[in-house]
């Protein structure tokens, strides 16, 4: 076996030099962090690993047949010693795992906000965190910069050492947002935010993309990511800044719809409550907005009158939205001004200012709220009352 | 004739539905064509087709549906593994500006579909088949418990195969990925009839899934041999009825989650979708339920074909038979307790992921304990590498690697980085072609001289063998490279250059693989022809240590002339070992199940309703129903469903077998 | 491999069965019965857990409280659980061999179980009357998924009520129609139990929410 692998990987490694292992050499840290457990891990595993794959060729080469002076027990099947040892080394390992896992998973959580730039580097309390709203459309990236007034289509930059705060969600079908050299993916689904802290620590340009399979177009579904000096980044700015042209909800549902390889587009303007109109998908004029769904819903339902405040869609994003035998396609049409949605956020969680390693020595008990019910069951944790 | 009265008659099916556009596809169906009317004019020329229908098609004999399961897998394997050379052609083609060879239309129905049949049309069939042979033999029983619903499981599960095949002809199949999470898989994203036909089939082919799950699990309990106490079960017994528990546990949740579903697409309801409350992440929370146990349905038989190979072909008693059984039943537990790891990026908060992160984890303890018990059972054997037991070794070696990047995907932080790339692609591959597969193909070489009085040949066999596991590491080494240089699954064209080399060996290591299959088909294929020189005439070959060795190959219609005794959980070494002596005389006459055709009409039934439900020809899905029912109905009007086999005929029988054996001395 | 050809003498283990019984038709058929009726439990429990996350999304359409008639919904339960009571007595009278009775009692049981289903249609139709159809919203799709499913159930086990009778009919209290009696006893006195959960989580918990 270790002969045929020698052979697959020969041709392998000419190629090497050219490749570009962006997991195990990311730009950012929270990347970088991640890529350390990727490798603590692995490091764990071979220990128990590699003794048992060196136990299985060697037993499997000492024992066979024509090797008569090898021992022969045909009955020899219980041995309450050997059994201890392998019940416990991997459970030993296991422990060890368990133990990194919850540390790390806390540690990293994409909702928490970040506790350090890099390795060495406290966070700069000066710097305020860069807000990007991400939304993932079929078949292309929309970066809304809320602090600048800007927005793009498959071109994001950030600058260097700044913390990057994302707010995520989709138009129509679940994506997953995932810049390798950032850091590591989380889902971009309709109606819902999913949040990502990051931060760049190189200059440079890097892939990002959607993870998450979403029809036809997802192929081309990419964008660069730059990391750019302080100088670079407004320079960067005032580029969309001059690109002119505004980002309202018609522009928006213009390009919602679906297309293929999408050029880099830029706004130089963009409707302020554009994000939250697409998270609560109520970016049609008249549309009731989810957040003023679940506000009516959590306080029991509009009763009878719930029954007739549906309208018919009128717009299609694809051919046909209605079912054989259901009736036409409708949605629940709002009550309160569209113009005023009270749009909701998710909550963050706070990371205590620290530039403790992940791993190591001094390691902190993160912090980190009880479990909930409904975000046990559905996956997503339950939006905050602010 | 008129549009409506044409909708009424046809439904959505119209000309334009069949891909006549596509070369590849109608390449394809005139080769299928060709075949098929080859088969079907042979069958005919040489009067098979009363024989087909009596002995197998309405065969209510565990044997035969048993081997009637492989053959389906088999089949569908080819099929399967045709999707598979095509994602690699086309990925490793796609650089630099060119599109391949497939469109995201025809490529996209090539991916869902390949893992789809590959899961449920290739690996369940081969799973269940070597359960249904091979189970109630190892316990000393006649049959399953229920052999008529046998035969109906098998048909429904072939009724599911033959809808996802029509997929390929008759309209499309799904372009949502294997699991058609919504809001994609639902109407407004994929209004055509490619999820109408995954849903359909798998449906179909669930119910016969779950149905035989039931069988099983009661042919387990019920029908042991006296003496066969749950703990002197073979090993593999154990396995399989962890399995068919958890076929039964999980598949229902299946059946939910895929109505609810067609509910969405075909009434409009609100469980998946994005507006009016639904939930697409129910959607997630819930498929995944069932299919992480699935991967353990799959991977448990395997786990004991490898205990039953290792054990035989070392010469030795297995080492820790009681930890292996315990930890398969921990297995079977903890594998309910872990689905959430497949979505670990979905948003939940980190404590419920380091939960979920950590039983999976913990998963491993038991898989650890069980590869140390293969490791031990060798110790100090007498291995002989016949090719079960190198089919053994090679998956010892190659499901660690597995394992190893499993638990790897296990820890949420590293799980952000490598989900959904093609990591992941290669994580369970490894496991699911080093551990399912390769124990099929060591059950299948293991057991086929039982079933058919011949063994396999042995230089085909290890000219596939080398040309698989070769294959495997080339095809899916480099998409561990690539999973690290974040690569996801599913594109079809590239943009980076320097990622194509990758691609080109991954799609030389499929090739490798398709040689292996062949050399496979062309080991039965010799095999066949050579069978008197690979003859056995003793029913135990390999000096095995379980029941099913006792009896002849192949077995009598009864399987045992008298039941069997056991005294050891390797009955058969120990009846070999305390001077067994096969009785001569004082048979009687023996009572079997008789055959019935009403499986395979029901299945017809069923599969006939579930294309009229995908195409909403609704006169056809109801008559269906209709006919269904009736028929259903009419069965349990028939009371006698047993007869005898005469003592003449069981002497007549075992007085074959003796002349045989008194020849072979 | 060595076959000695003399028969097994006295005192050797013993290895066979010389003089076996086949297990009665029948052997497995109530453990086979109780594992279906574990997985189709599965499937209202994930039913049940579909109403569950759904059931407080109304999209600001009507919430149960609007919607449950009570005074009808335990009407209805009354019906179901006085015809799992018939059916006790059906099987009691089958123990006991009176063909007539037992008849009688399946066919009160089968007229609980249509006035069942009657009400439920009756409460199914004023809804969608109303407009507050499964389309409405989630809340509403997982609410007639989960009465209908159960509805559904209790209209096959009418159809295998009929079936039964008609076969009871035609060839008496047999032992295969006493056993295939028995599993649907099983059955009915399991969509009994189910129906107790419906109505306390989807009715009275839904109207209390």
């Amino acid at each position: 076996m270790s002969r045929l692998k020698i052979l697959a990987l020969l041709p392998l490694a000419a190629a090497l030099s050219g490749c570009n292992y962006v997991v195990l050499a990311p730009a950012g840290d929270i990347a970088a962090q991640q890529r350390d457990l990727v490798i603590i891990s692995t490091i764990l595993m071979l220990l128990i690993v590699v003794p048992v794959m060196a136990l299985t060729v060697l037993f499997a080469w000492r024992y066979r047949q024509s090797n008569s002076s090898a021992r022969y027990e045909p009955d020899w099947d219980h041995s309450t010693k050997l059994e201890l040892v392998i019940w416990s080394a991997p459970l030993l390992i296991i422990v060890c795992l368990g133990a990194l896992t919850w540390m790390g998973t806390h540690l990293l959580d994409p909702y928490r906000t970040l506790g350090r730039i890099h390795a060495d580097r406290a966070i700069d309390q000066s710097k305020a965190p860069l807000e990007v709203d991400v939304v993932a459309l079929d078949w292309k990236w929309l970066f809304i910069y809320p602090d600048y007034g800007i927005a793009t289509v498959n071109d994001l930059a950030a600058p260097v050492d700044r913390p990057i705060n994302f707010r995520i969600t989709a138009s129509s079908v679940m994506n997953s947002f995932y810049i390798p050299a950032l850091a590591g993916q989380i889902y971009a689904m309709p109606g819902m935010e999913t949040k990502l802290h990051a931060v760049v620590n190189h200059a440079g340009t890097f892939k990002g993309f959607s993870a998450n399979y979403s029809g036809a177009g997802f192929s081309g579904m990419h964008f660069n990511f730059q990391g750019l000096d302080d100088k670079g980044f407004d320079a960067w700015v005032a580029q969309a800044k001059s690109a002119g042209g505004s980002l309202g909800r018609a522009e928006y549902l213009q390009l919602e719809k679906p297309s293929e390889n999408e050029p880099v587009r830029r706004w130089g303007t963009v409707e302020s409550d554009l994000y939250r109109l697409i998270l609560n998908m109520c970016v049609e004029t008249g549309k009731m907005c989810q957040s003023e769904m679940m506000a009516i819903d959590a306080k029991g339902g509009n009763g009878h009158e719930g029954l007739n405040n549906t309208l018919p869609l009128s717009y299609d994003k694809y051919a046909r939205r209605g079912t054989e035998f259901g009736p036409e396609p409708s949605f629940v049409a709002g009550t309160c001004t569209p113009d005023a949605p009270q749009g909701q956020t998710t909550a963050a969680i706070k990371a205590p200012l620290d530039t403790a390693p992940l791993i190591g020595a001094g390691l902190k008990r993160p912090t980190f709220s009880p479990l909930k019910s409904s975000s046990f069951f559905l996956g997503q944790r339950p939006k905050s009352d602010s | 004739m008129s549009p409506d009265l044409l909708k009424l008659i046809f439904g959505r099916l119209g000309i334009d539905s069949l891909p006549l556009h596509e070369p590849i596809l109608v390449g394809t169906f005139i080769m299928v064509a060709l075949g098929g009317i080859t088969l079907f004019a042979g069958v005919t020329y040489f009067r098979l087709w009363g024989y087909l229908w009596r002995e197998w098609f309405t065969t209510v004999d565990h044997k035969r549906i048993g081997i009637m399961y492989m053959i389906l897998g088999i089949v569908m394997l080819l099929r399967g593994f045709a999707d598979a050379l095509m994602m690699r052609a086309q990925q490793a083609l796609a650089f630099n500006g060119s599109e391949g060879f497939l469109p995201a239309h025809h490529y996209d129905q090539v991916f869902t579909a390949h893992g789809v049949i590959m899961i449920f049309f290739v690996a369940m069939p081969l799973v269940t088949g070597l359960m249904n042979y091979v189970v109630p033999l190892q316990i000393g029983a006649r049959d399953v418990s229920f052999p008529f619903l046998n035969n109906f499981s098998f048909w429904m599960t072939v009724g599911g195969a033959v809808l996802v095949m029509a997929s390929l002809f008759i309209g499309e199949f799904a372009r949502t990925g294997w699991l058609a999470y919504p809001p994609l898989s639902n109407i407004g994203y994929s209004p055509d009839v490619g999820v109408d036909y995954y849903i359909w089939a798998l449906q179909v082919a669930g119910v016969g899934t779950t149905l035989s799950g039931i069988n099983l699990i009661c042919t387990i309990v019920k029908l042991r041999c006296p003496g066969m106490t749950m703990m002197k079960m073979p090993v593999f017994t154990w396995t399989s009825l962890c399995t068919n528990i958890l076929i039964v546990a999980s598949f229902p949740v299946l059946t939910v989650v895929l109505a609810l579903l067609s509910l969405d697409r075909y009434v409009g309801t609100n469980f998946f979708t994005n507006d009016f409350g639904g939930s697409p992440m129910m959607y997630v929370n819930l498929i995944w339920i069932w299919g992480h146990p699935e991967v353990y349905i799959l991977v448990l038989p395997a786990f004991g074909i490898f205990s039953e190979v290792t054990s035989t072909f070392s010469g030795k008693r297995l080492f820790g038979y009681t930890s292996m059984v315990y930890a398969t039943v921990v297995i079977t537990i903890l594998s309910y307790l872990v689905w959430l790891h497949h979505f670990f990026t979905m948003g939940s908060g980190a404590s419920v992921n380091s939960f979920f992160g950590i039983t999976t984890m913990i998963i491993s303890i038991p898989t650890g304990a069980k590869m140390f018990n293969w490791l031990f059972t060798m110790y100090r054997g007498r291995i002989r590498y016949e090719l079960p037991m190198l089919w053994t070794i090679a998956f010892m070696l190659t499901f660690v690697i597995g394992g190893m990047t499993g638990v790897l995907l296990a820890v949420p932080p590293a799980d952000f980085v490598l989900h959904n790339s093609l990591f992941l692609i290669a994580h369970f591959h490894n496991v699911i072609i080093g551990g399912v597969v390769f124990g099929a193909f060591a059950g299948i070489n293991y057991w086929f001289p039982k079933a058919f009085g011949f063994k396999l040949d042995p230089f085909w066999g290890k000219l596939s063998f080398w040309f698989w596991v070769t294959g495997f590491y080339m095809a899916f080494m480099p998409l561990y490279v690539l999973g690290l240089m974040g690569v996801t699954r599913r594109l079809r064209v590239f943009d980076d250059p320097s990622l194509q080399i990758w691609f080109v060996i991954a799609a030389i290591g499929a090739g490798l693989v398709f040689l292996g299959i062949l050399s496979m088909l062309m080991q039965f294929a010799v095999s066949f022809l050579k069978r008197e020189q690979l003859k056995d005439v003793t029913g135990d070959p390999w000096d095995a240590r379980t029941l099913e060795w006792a009896t002849s190959s192949p077995p009598p219609d009864y399987n045992f002339a008298f039941t069997p005794v056991v005294h050891d959980n390797d009955a058969w070494w120990d009846m070999k070992k305390r001077g067994y002596q096969r009785p001569l005389v004082g048979f009687k006459s023996i009572h079997m199940p008789r055959s019935t055709g009403t499986g395979i009409i029901l299945a017809g039934f069923a599969t006939a309703m579930g294309f009229g439900l995908i195409w909403y020809i609704w006169w056809l899905a109801a008559l269906s129903f209709i006919a269904l029912l009736a028929v259903g109905i009419g069965h349990t009007f028939n009371y006698h469903r047993d007869f005898d086999i005469p003592a003449d005929d069981v002497i007549r029988t075992e007085d074959a077998r003796t002349k045989l054996l008194a020849g072979a001395k | 491999m060595t076959v000695a050809v003399n028969p097994v003498q006295t005192g050797e283990p013993v290895f066979y069965l010389a003089d076996e019984h086949p297990h009665p038709e029948g052997y497995s058929t109530s453990l086979g019965f109780w594992i279906y009726l574990m997985s189709d439990c599965l499937i209202f429990a994930m039913l049940f857990a579909a109403f569950g996350v759904l059931g407080a999304n109304y999209a600001a359409g009507p919430a149960p409280k609007d919607l449950f008639d009570l005074d009808l919904v335990a009407v209805n339960t009354s019906m179901l659980l006085l015809s799992s009571i018939t059916y006790g007595f059906a099987m009691l009278t089958m123990q006991q061999n009176k063909i007539a009775q037992t008849q009688m009692w399946l066919l009160i049981t089968g007229l609980f179980g249509a006035a069942f289903i009657g009400i439920e249609l009756t409460e199914f139709a004023h809804m969608i009357h109303e407009g507050a159809t499964p389309q409405r919203s989630a809340f509403l799709s997982a609410f007639f998924t989960l009465v209908g499913t159960h509805g559904l159930h209790v209209s096959c086990g009418l159809i295998w009520l009929v079936t039964l009778m008609v076969q009871v009919w035609r060839y008496g209290l047999i032992e295969a129609n006493r056993r295939r009696l028995m599993c649907l006893s099983m059955f009915w006195h399991f969509l009994d139990v189910v129906w107790i959960g419906v109505f306390t989580f989807v009715y009275l918990l839904g109207v209390l929410r």
